[in-house]
């Protein structure tokens, strides 16, 4: 007897060991397998398609999946967003290194874009097969294609740049109101939009500045150049190129001469400046329209109107990628050429704002019939489609992200709590040299 | 701890073998006696051996999720590694230890540990005292004090770390709003270097402190109440009490609860990484609440330099080993001289 439950003793302990290394076996096991064979069949059999996403793609709001599931009633979509992009794109890199967690469909950046591109390329589907090129902006298509001509993601959105601007406060501050009129203001140079805006200065509502913060005005001006950080060849010269520092320089001198307010986009406090009516204009591409009607109170709806900006640019915008090691990475193919496609990226623009990288949807209903509350009748789909237009081709780099960021949150912020200009480049500089240091 | 449990329960085992207690006469036969050797070098092989499969569980986790890190981060230190190849690994020796010399990001960063450690422990472990202290008369609902103290313990740093940002706005903020109704101007909480670090301190200050009291509380009562009648017999009053009695014999508890801060203070990251979510790991536009777990992170997944950070987290580890054995030292001290 004694005998037997020692035996039954050492069992116990035996399975329990055993049951527990199984555990932490499993647990570092690599689960890329155990994530394609559960995504292979959906509920009853489907085959289910996952996309990974960020902030607000809105394909689901929009109603797309709905739509595909019913034209593909084998397909089952499901989506798991991260807020925030600074979160997603890191785990998005370790997922794809090494092969494991990754969804069917992952979303990039534009300010990633390059970066993967470069270095990830051979883990991606080629979409060029999938998606037809000639659909979407140049630019946009050979953002995401490599050298050798493998294009491993299909455009969303763009961010034509326009500005967003108060047409109350401007005619407190004795400054027209007509959109074209206020665009011809600053047409063609930046410097003359700061013209303006010391002309808003001098007769503003009190406790009002005519910019929001920095940030958006440094980012406005760079987007517009066609060699920002990187030169064609892929070299870094944001240091030495002059697009830069004159954009650096005069984002500090707007702040050194109080046209700017004191604040971080996206930051709580900013969102309370926007609420509270505290600045005349703002660089606005149009998924800030989403924002601004978020942030504001009921009462400023109707009193925004857009103008062209001083230059074209692009701020913001994805691509959809479609890792090789899915299971069903053809199905998820198709899929993102789909919500990609200029009917659909139509449809989005009209529920979500996000401006489509298809130049064939500028001319659909949705786009030109677009309103959006806090912008009153402003045609505002024709409007971006203009800006759309002139965008330039820029030379995109993988740490564009880094150093857009440096040049914002280490540097020109400063000059708005009182450092030099100078002070806030060598800040800037010294903190994305760091950063950029292997 | 093995052996010691290996004898001691070994014996026995040998004394079944030999069997005593049965009628000797007759004796076990041949076959009887191979069984039983057979099962006593079982039992044998048992108690040798289970120990370590009981304590194994511990161990191997150990060695997946602590060791095998370890070990594996110290080859990256030795390496040029990105996180977009983390299995492309270019050696450069000690590089990677020698350019933390000459880093400024990572002194500023130690020494803002340093500065956000002291303001946040020191404070936190007085006021720890005084609310124990007090607690540990007889109180009306004392258990719903302590539990009350406890709360934020129980508190998500992230939840904590958003509503102290908000409280801790330059322009909307509650603080600055109260400061301003008794003629203080409004303090930029988030940028100003000394304001930030003393901003981050206070959540650390607000989540701790009741944990640190409660642990106080329950050493302080495990002191005999015969010391404090004796003592004021003798004619001491409360605070002489306080000081002659309590906080002598609440030495190894302080000792314990400053290690513990001090390992807290080293490691401090969730503050001040939400303290300023847009600028993220940078700790502030000029790095000022920049601490050394930010620093660390901000190299590996923002700036994406495994091998780097991989340098910084073996030099954390070494200075900790340090602050390990200073403690070691003075608490040797403390001791023998108790």
């Amino acid at each position: 007897m004694r005998a037997r439950t020692r035996i039954r003793r050492k069992a116990v302990v035996l399975a329990a060991v055993a049951s527990l290394g199984a555990g932490l076996l499993a647990g570092c096991a690599d689960d890329g397998n155990d994530d394609n064979s559960s995504s292979t069949e959906g509920g009853g059999g489907k085959t289910k398609i996952t996309l990974g996403l960020f902030g607000t793609a809105g394909f689901e709001e929009s109603g797309l999946y709905k739509e595909y599931e019913k034209l593909h009633p084998d397909i089952d979509i499901q989506q798991t967003v991260v807020e925030r992009n600074e979160n997603y794109y890191p785990a998005l890199l370790n997922h794809l290194t090494t092969n494991s967690g990754l969804q069917d469909i992952q979303m990039v950046e534009v300010g990633n874009i390059a970066e993967i591109v470069q270095t990830q390329s051979d883990k991606l589907l080629d979409l060029s097969k999938y998606g037809k090129e000639s659909d979407y902006l140049e630019w946009k298509w050979q953002q995401a294609t490599t050298e050798d001509g493998q294009t491993v993601g299909v455009g969303t959105d763009i961010g034509p740049m326009a500005i967003c601007y108060r047409t109350d406060m401007f005619k407190a501050a004795g400054l027209p109101t007509d959109r074209e009129e206020v665009g011809k203001l600053w047409a063609g140079s930046w410097d003359k939009f700061v013209d303006v805006g010391k002309q808003y200065q001098d007769k503003a509502p009190k406790g009002t500045t005519f910019l929001d913060s920095p940030g958006g005005l440094l980012q406005a001006i760079l987007s517009g150049e066609k060699d920002r950080f990187y030169d064609s060849s892929g070299e870094v010269i944001y240091k030495t190129n002059p697009a830069v520092k004159d954009a650096f320089d005069l984002t500090a001198e707007a702040a050194e001469a109080g046209l700017i307010g004191n604040q971080t986009q996206f930051q709580p406090a900013w969102d309370t400046t926007i609420a509270n009516s505290k600045f005349a204009a703002m660089s606005c591409p149009p998924w800030m329209l989403g924002y601004i009607k978020g942030k504001s109170k009921p009462e400023a709806a109707g009193k925004w109107d857009i103008a062209q900006a001083p230059k074209s640019g692009n701020w913001g915008g994805s691509f959809l990628t479609v890792p090789k090691s899915g299971k069903n990475a053809e199905e998820a193919a198709k899929l993102a050429a789909w919500l990609t496609a200029p009917e659909q990226q139509a449809k989005l623009f009209g529920v979500q704002g996000s401006f489509p990288s298809t130049p064939a949807a500028y001319e659909s209903t949705e786009v030109t019939g677009a309103k959006n509350d806090m912008t009153g009748d402003a045609p505002i789909g024709t409007i971006f489609a203009e800006a759309a237009a002139n965008i330039p081709v820029q030379s995109i780099g993988p740490k564009d992200q880094i150093i857009q960021q440096g040049l914002t949150d280490n540097g020109v912020v400063l000059v708005t709590q009182g450092k030099s200009a100078k002070e806030a480049w060598d800040n800037a500089v010294k903190t994305i040299d760091n950063a950029l240091d292997q | 701890m093995t052996t010691g449990h290996d004898t001691a329960a070994a014996s026995p085992a040998k004394e079944g073998g030999a069997a005593p207690g049965r009628p000797s006469g007759g004796g076990p036969t041949e076959q009887e006696q191979r069984r039983r050797k057979r099962q006593s070098r079982r039992w044998q092989r048992d108690v040798r051996w289970s120990p370590y499969a009981f304590v194994s569980p511990f161990f191997l986790l150990f060695l997946a999720f602590g060791l095998f890190p370890l070990i594996y981060t110290g080859w990256a230190s030795l390496h040029q590694v990105e996180l977009t190849a983390p299995t492309d690994m270019d050696w450069v020796g000690l590089r990677n230890y020698t350019r933390i010399f000459d880093d400024e990001f990572f002194w500023n960063a130690a020494e803002n540990t340093l500065t956000i450690g002291i303001i946040s422990t020191v404070p936190q472990l007085l006021m720890a005292m005084g609310i124990a202290h007090i607690l540990n008369y007889k109180l009306r609902a004392s258990t719903f004090y302590r539990v009350a103290m406890l709360a934020p313990y129980a508190t998500s740093i992230a939840a904590a770390s958003l509503l102290f940002v908000l409280l801790f706005g330059r322009d909307y903020g509650m603080i600055n709003w109260a400061l301003g109704a008794v003629g203080i101007d409004n303090i930029d909480w988030q940028n100003d270097k000394w304001a930030s670090q003393i901003a981050v301190s206070t959540i650390v200050i607000w989540r701790w402190t009741g944990y640190n009291a409660l642990i106080y509380l329950a050493a302080m009562q495990a002191i005999p109440q015969d010391l404090y009648e004796s003592a004021a017999l003798d004619g001491a009053s409360r605070w002489q009490q306080f000081f002659h009695v309590t906080l002598p014999s609440l030495r190894p508890t302080i000792l314990f609860t400053v290690v513990v801060s001090t390992i807290g203070a080293s490691q401090l990251f969730g503050e001040p990484l939400l303290f300023d979510a847009n600028k993220g790991a940078s700790g502030g536009s000029q790095h000022q609440f920049q601490t050394l777990g930010l620093y660390l992170y901000e190299q590996g997944w923002v700036n994406q330099h495994l091998g780097r950070a991989s340098a910084i987290a073996w030099t954390m580890f070494l200075i900790l080993i340090v602050i390990g054995i200073v403690n070691y030292v003075i608490s040797r001290r403390l001791r023998a001289s108790s």
